[in-house]
């Protein structure tokens, strides 16, 4: 796949991630596994691009070589126009893992104020930015609870706040809602989609879910595995205000069914090539 | 409550419980009225067996047992062995204890009862039980003082001697365990933390570590007491060399109880060497650093007792055990072992509590019963 | 396996070299002394370092004085010698293996009886707690000498009290292991309409195993704890208790070094037959190695 320019109705800013000819290879006991492979991929400010494929596909991969917890064997990367190391240590994104892993030793407001500890924040400052980042997740009343005391979608939201409560411009996010029932998690998206628009941040989301990724996102990379790479790149057509019942239009259903060609697609491709 | 049918286990214990009260009156009847308080109850023991026809409240059976451990304990003659019919008494408040305790348990699972509290007294129960039977076969079949004496002669010794006990607790407990403890802990968290963060000298490390743990290191007592003489260092250094290892072994394996997606995390926020051991991987190893100070506890009392056997200024639980052995006097070694218990639990218990209260995020400490 | 190896060995070349080290700084009061005795006056420390390494009872023995007296008390004397550590370190396994089978037996005795009643649970399992504060070991001879006031002697009342410190950790890790069957792996069980007998051996028993044998791990080092304590009080018995206990009589320091060693010895045999044995027969129940 080479390079896909931005079509869509964001600004036009210099590329906050640029991929070429991305590689990653993890030598195991028997063979090599390529992990990725050719990866050409830039992603501009304000977007909200998915990452989806089935599992191997290298969309976790890709997110976690963008925050330098994994190092390319091959191509060049840039996050922010730096090395994703140098990227890492200006915290340029924050990232959502999966599990919540919220430290079951501190409170929740003391979970969100953790990076701000370690980055060196004032006790104010601290406090002032867990209170708002408290607040735009929808968790205020909650600071005193340890996080054994709630609910898994709750933990996730105070995972979403400790990422975003220093204040990076790109938010990175790995199946975060994967654990989660459907009616927390289409909760949990339409809020995220809120939150998207009030703070105009970059966000990359690996999911393995067609309509999560159709409904959040600007832009749909599908992967395939077995080399991990892209196989196609869908831009969505749906207006960036986006009510639950958009998932029932014509609209939405139509680039539904693109992503699931490109991902059968993949699918085919590879039991031709094996 | 106290409708419930017996279980078959229950049923047995009141058939053997008040066929021993009606076996003890009969046995009792050459010279009635002479102990009036345990003929009432061979006389109530053996009414009891009305249950058979109508049930009895499990409280009667409390009832029962305590009036048959006090009926015993005022009965026992100051001297000689005690007559049959008063083992029949020993059998029957032992079976009623046992009844009660049973139907107590059934009572609390079956939600009549309130947990806290009633679960409480299940274990008293046993243990003044167990007091009890101690008293009465110890005075009553004349076991020599030599090789047990009952439970009040013990009583009695303490109080006489609580001068030297106190100062045995000082010498042993204050002076040897206590630094020997600090000493041997800090310095296996110390050299712990500082190996942690080389995997050539933990996989070094561990496999030695693990295997001193399992070594007889108290064997190094004589050749502590040559090098460090009679007094209390030599215990000290005792205590260091036990406690020592099973801290490093469990420090070195705490560190490692941070998950993956934890230490990502600080990988993220660049977070340095110090504030991920800070922040993620100590508190993170908690649990397993107050596994080891509970062991090293335990372990630690006993270092310093036995150390003692190798020669100490005249003064010191160890010392006192030693020497009360060779003198006959037993009850002052019971005495002594008695203070030694109740301090190790109490380190114990010290060292529990405020485990409860630092890793009161762990699912062992907020879950259910321990 | 050289990447386990080699660190272990490096750790314990180091060792050995800092033990040399102390021999000589420990050993080297003493040697001066000597040295001066016999007039001997700018000893080259080569020749200094060799002498504090072949003192006759030395502060610290050097690594080789301690092997070759393993080698002489073993190898080198009939086996039935009274000074044979052979001999000694018979004694000693001996109440250590039986203390460790009375104690394994009733630890898993009490535990299956403290998981089918919960009366016993709730008045036992406190009691057995308290009953290991009890210092054992620090009245381990004691126990030894009332026993055999009574006619105890010899093997029994050492292996008494391995029993006494192994039964704990045993009662322990079965009562947590014979709990550890899921609420669902009991549930199906119930569907089956599977008798208390068969629930016990078809799934308690197999999921306690694990449990099992690092209990019985922890209960055979400590064993061999409370039988060297345990002998400890009775200087003719033998066992390497009485070694220690003689040769720190006698200030020699090679036999009590020697006696430890073989101690550390057997307890490391120990421990690895009971790991061989758990690694077979978890190996046996589908586990993997």
């Amino acid at each position: 796949m080479s390079e896909t320019s931005s079509a869509t109705a964001c600004t036009n800013g210099p590329a906050v991630i640029r991929a070429e000819n991305l590689g990653l290879t993890f030598p195991t006991g028997d063979g090599d596994i390529v992990a990725l492979s050719d990866v050409n991929l830039t992603i501009e400010k304000g977007d909200f691009v998915s990452f989806i494929g089935p599992s191997g596909c290298g969309k976790t991969t890709f997110l976690r070589t963008i925050a330098d917890l994994e190092k390319p064997t091959s191509g060049t990367l840039s996050v922010n126009g730096m090395s994703p190391e140098e990227a890492r240590k200006a915290r340029a994104y924050g990232y959502v893992f999966q599990a919540a892993a919220l430290y079951p030793w501190r409170t929740i407001e003391k979970n969100i104020a953790l990076p701000l500890e370690i980055m060196g924040h004032s006790a104010g400052e601290q406090a002032e930015r867990v209170k708002r980042t408290m607040e735009l997740v929808n968790l205020s009343g909650f600071e005193k609870k340890y996080p054994w005391q709630l609910s898994g979608g709750m933990q996730q939201r105070a995972s979403i706040a400790r990422a975003l409560s220093f204040d990076a411009d790109l938010l990175l996010m790995d199946e975060p809602f994967g654990a989660l029932d459907e009616i927390v998690r289409d909760h949990l998206n339409s809020e995220l989609l809120k939150l998207w628009a009030r703070t105009e941040k970059t966000i990359c989301f690996v999911t393995h879910s067609i309509p999560e990724a159709v409904y959040l996102s600007t832009r749909i990379v599908v992967m395939s595995p077995r080399p991990g790479r892209v196989t196609d790149i869908i831009e969505s057509t749906l207006p960036r205000d986006r009510p639950l019942d958009i998932r029932e239009t014509p609209e939405f259903l139509a680039i539904a069914a693109r992503v699931r060609e490109g991902l059968r697609a993949g699918h085919s491709y590879e039991e031709g090539s094996v | 409550m106290n409708r419930t049918s017996l279980t078959t286990m229950q049923f047995a214990l009141a058939l053997l419980a008040s066929g021993a009260a009606a076996l003890g009156l009969v046995f009792s009847l050459p010279d009635p009225g002479s102990v009036p308080l345990l003929t009432v109850f061979f006389a109530l023991g053996a009414a009891a067996m009305v249950r058979l026809i109508r049930p009895i409240n499990l409280w009667f059976d409390g009832a029962l047992m305590l009036l048959g451990a006090v009926a015993l304990l005022l009965a026992l003659p100051q001297t000689g062995a005690m007559p049959a019919h008063f083992w029949w008494a020993l059998v029957a408040s032992w079976a009623f204890a046992w009844l009660f305790v049973e139907r107590l348990s059934a009572a609390i699972r079956a939600g009549h009862l309130p947990e806290t509290g009633t679960g409480l007294v299940i274990p008293v129960i046993f243990g003044l039980a167990l007091l009890v039977a101690w008293e009465v076969i110890t005075r009553g079949a004349n076991v020599p003082p030599v090789l047990l004496p009952p439970p009040s002669a013990i009583g009695a010794r303490f109080m006489a001697e609580t001068n030297i006990l106190w100062a045995d607790f000082v010498q042993t407990f204050i002076k040897s365990v206590l630094p020997g403890y600090a000493i041997g802990c800090l310095a296996g968290l110390a050299v712990a933390i500082a190996v942690d963060r080389s995997p050539f000298l933990k996989a070094g490390v561990m496999p030695i570590g693990n295997f001193m743990s399992a070594l007889p290191i108290i064997g190094i007592a004589p050749i502590m007491v040559m090098w460090f003489g009679f007094d209390w260092q030599s215990k000290a250094a005792v205590v260091v060399a036990m406690t020592f290892f099973p801290m490093l072994v469990n420090t070195v394996a705490g560190l490692n109880a941070a998950s993956a997606i934890e230490r990502d995390l600080m990988h993220t926020y660049a977070a340095n060497n110090w504030q991920t051991l800070m922040k993620l991987r100590l508190p993170a190893a908690g649990p397993f650093i107050f596994n080891a100070l509970k062991i090293n506890s335990t372990l630690a009392l006993i270092g310093a007792i036995v150390a003692e056997f190798f020669g100490t200024p005249i003064v010191g639980m160890g010392f006192r055990i030693s020497t009360g052995v060779g003198r006959l006097a037993i009850d002052l070694v019971w005495a002594e072992i008695a203070v030694a218990a109740v301090a190790g639990s109490a380190f114990y218990g010290v060292i529990a509590l405020i485990e409860r209260g630092v890793t009161f995020w762990h699912p062992s400490v907020r879950g259910g019963r321990a | 396996m050289a990447n386990r190896v080699i660190p272990v060995l490096t750790i314990l070349l180091a060792i050995l070299a800092f033990w040399y080290a102390a021999a000589i700084w420990m050993n080297a009061p003493w040697q001066d002394r000597l040295n001066a005795r016999a007039d001997l006056v700018d000893v080259p420390f080569a020749e200094f370092a060799a002498q504090t390494w072949a003192q006759d009872k030395p502060v610290l023995p050097a690594p080789h004085q301690v092997v070759s007296e393993i080698w002489n008390a073993t190898v080198a004397l009939e086996i039935t010698s009274r000074r044979s550590l052979a001999y000694h370190a018979w004694i000693t396994l001996s109440a250590t293996l039986l203390g460790f089978a009375f104690g394994t037996v009733l630890g898993v005795a009490l535990a299956v009886a403290i998981i089918h009643n919960d009366a016993s649970d709730r008045s036992l399992m406190p009691w057995i707690i308290a009953s290991q504060t009890i210092p054992i070991l620090a009245i381990a001879p004691m126990v030894v000498v009332g026993l055999g006031s009574v006619g105890l002697t010899g093997l029994v009342p050492k292996a008494l009290i391995s029993m006494y410190l192994s039964f704990f950790p045993v009662v322990v890790g079965m009562v947590k292991g014979l709990r550890s069957p899921e609420a669902i792996q009991l549930d199906l069980l119930r569907t089956y309409d599977a008798n208390g007998w068969q629930v016990f051996w078809k799934l308690r028993w197999p999921a306690a195993m694990p449990f099992l044998f690092a209990s019985m791990k922890v209960g055979i080092a400590i064993s061999l704890i409370g039988a060297v304590v345990a002998e400890l009080s009775n200087a003719s018995g033998g066992g390497l208790g009485v070694r220690l206990l003689t040769g720190s009589y006698n200030g020699q320091t090679v036999q009590i070094w020697a006696a430890l060693f073989i101690a550390a010895g057997l307890a490391a045999v120990l421990v690895a037959i009971v790991g061989a044995a758990e690694k077979w027969v978890n190996g046996r129940m589908g586990a993997r190695a």
